[in-house]
């Protein structure tokens, strides 16, 4: 089958189009879809940006009818930067800080596909912002040392780490007092 | 302004020093994505916002030493011409993006040796990046991390206990870091090596691409392999796996290169002379033709065959070739053909130099 709009190439795509209630059948070929806006194409070629995107549609296992219902029930909206999740799903970034605590309850799936199963940061902490949070996470690893020296049985070691932890633990006891104050 | 600086040379000050393994890394890099707590991402921003975050930045440490007397440059991008952006995008110091948002606010502070440039509203509202030479992540990350606390001082960062450091795309959440290390793997692509280990360091999480960043088309064998995953993970362990990666890499392209020259030495031999030719003698030169040779030849001084170039060589005349360059040179826009003309003379020139 010839393309109906050139009459030259062979025609690649069929559809039918229904416009107010009038069936008809398009037969044409990739060009002329294109040229006379049969089918959209994006401008840009397909990008890591399309590929993420996708992945955040991670809603689609719901049925559609159900969607549309929780869709207008209540859609998350940011109160600072008032983009809302399908901005977010459709963008694929983030307005502001503020849209992270807002879609807080959806986001791990999104983390887990792009971060390979993570949703929690390990890693650098600004100095200011952490305040005890830095000491606290020291902690965190000081303990998880204890632990595996007393699986091994290096008793002399452990008592050293144990020392460690109490001094940690009374400077952060420390801190938090004088905050409170 | 003393702009020029960075716009007329090639080659970055920091390039000159030899870091570890420089036969195969040309240099490693960190890039920290930050964002002030309080303002919207530039994404959506209005210009004020923008423009307020770019006027902080310029008052708080344009004129600030960090350390040593290192001093920076505040450059605003409406400031200077298309040509000089595109320099400074082919120098790696600012990413094509930050070119584009120039009427929003987009600026960058750039270090006198260029090792630190950071991109003021970018995506985020600051992308810190630093260079060495060689092989040295580590110390190019404790570098970011004494300048990131630098600039803490004065900013309050967009900060999350369990989600890290926030940032516009969710790809960078966590650490906000990309480590990335730029590789020179003749070897490995000529015997088609490379493309069969790709598939398994993309299971590590990392990534392998041209030098121009994401979608780039690598040239002149010249490859970046960075850290995809940035929440989870210490920087140091990200730091830690792209490292072992890298150095398993350049193992194995140092045996490459040794079988070739076993095997087919006198091939080899063949083709890095006629690489070498055909840069000093050409007169209408390609861009990828002129890349695949500079290859070609900086493995020929690798290797010990070309002895009067220095290695240098293939890391200024990949920039200075690019099209940025040569109009900026030229100082006139120039039709694709006009390029490849000066692009060749540019070359011939260069390698005079070399002999002299």
């Amino acid at each position: 089958m010839e393309c109906q709009e050139c009459h030259k190439r062979p025609a690649t795509l069929h559809f039918t189009q229904v416009i107010n209630g009038n069936k008809t059948e398009v037969h044409v070929c990739e060009v002329c879809a294109k040229e006379k806006g049969y089918m959209s194409f994006p401008d840009e070629a397909y990008t890591l940006h399309n590929l993420i995107t996708g992945l955040f549609d991670f809603d689609s296992s719901i049925n559609p009818q159900k969607k549309a219902h929780l869709k207008q029930s209540k859609e998350l909206q940011c109160p600072k930067c008032e983009m809302t999740f399908s901005d977010f799903k459709r963008l694929g970034k983030f307005g502001c800080a503020e849209c992270y605590n807002t879609f807080s309850s959806k986001l791990d799936p999104v983390f887990r596909r792009v971060h390979s199963g993570n949703t929690l940061h390990h890693g650098k902490i600004p100095k200011r912002k952490g305040g005890h949070l830095h000491l606290k996470k020291e902690l965190d690893s000081l303990r998880i040392e204890l632990q595996s020296l007393i699986k091994n049985e290096e008793f002399e070691k452990a008592a050293t780490i144990r020392d460690q932890i109490k001094d940690l633990e009374q400077t952060i006891k420390n801190k938090e007092e004088g905050e409170a104050e | 302004m003393t702009l020029s600086h960075f716009i007329d040379e090639a080659i970055s000050p920091w390039m000159r020093d030899q870091g570890p393994d420089s036969d195969i890394v040309l240099s490693s890099r960190i890039r920290l994505a930050r964002n002030f707590s309080e303002a919207t991402f530039p994404l959506i921003a209005d210009k004020e916002e923008l423009e307020h975050i770019k006027t902080f930045m310029k008052d708080e440490f344009a004129d600030g030493t960090f350390q040593d007397n290192v001093n920076f440059e505040f450059i605003p991008m409406q400031d200077i011409s298309s040509v000089e952006q595109r320099v400074l995008i082919e120098k790696h110091l600012i990413s094509p993006l930050l070119a584009k948002k120039s009427a929003q606010g987009a600026a960058a502070m750039i270090s006198q040796s260029e090792k630190i440039s950071v991109m003021i509203n970018e995506e985020d509202h600051v992308r810190i990046q630093l260079y060495f030479p060689g092989l040295q992540l580590s110390k190019a990350l404790e570098k970011a991390f004494e300048f990131d606390d630098w600039l803490e001082e004065k900013i309050n960062y967009a900060f999350d206990e369990s989600r890290g450091y926030l940032t516009s795309c969710p790809t960078n959440v966590g650490t906000g870091m990309r480590a990335s290390v730029m590789m020179h793997l003749p070897a490995l692509t000529m015997t088609k090596q490379l493309t069969r280990m790709v598939p398994a360091i993309n299971q590590l999480g990392l990534v392998v691409r041209g030098i121009y960043g994401e979608g780039s088309e690598t040239i002149g064998n010249l490859f970046q392999i960075s850290n995809q995953i940035t929440l989870g993970r210490t920087e140091e362990d990200i730091i830690e796996d792209l490292q072992s990666v890298v150095h398993q890499l350049i193992e194995h392209e140092r045996q490459a290169r040794k079988r070739l020259m076993e095997r087919s030495g006198t091939k080899l031999e063949d083709r890095i002379y006629r690489s070498l030719g055909t840069l000093e003698y050409s007169r209408i030169i390609e861009s990828k033709e002129a890349a695949r040779c500079l290859s070609n030849v900086r493995l020929g001084i690798d290797l010990g065959i070309i002895k009067h170039i220095s290695r240098n060589i293939l890391n200024e005349l990949m920039v200075l070739t690019q099209p940025g360059f040569l109009q900026h040179y030229a100082k006139k826009t120039l039709k694709a053909n006009e390029r490849d003309i000066l692009r060749a003379s540019l070359i011939r020139e260069r390698l005079q130099l070399e002999k002299k």
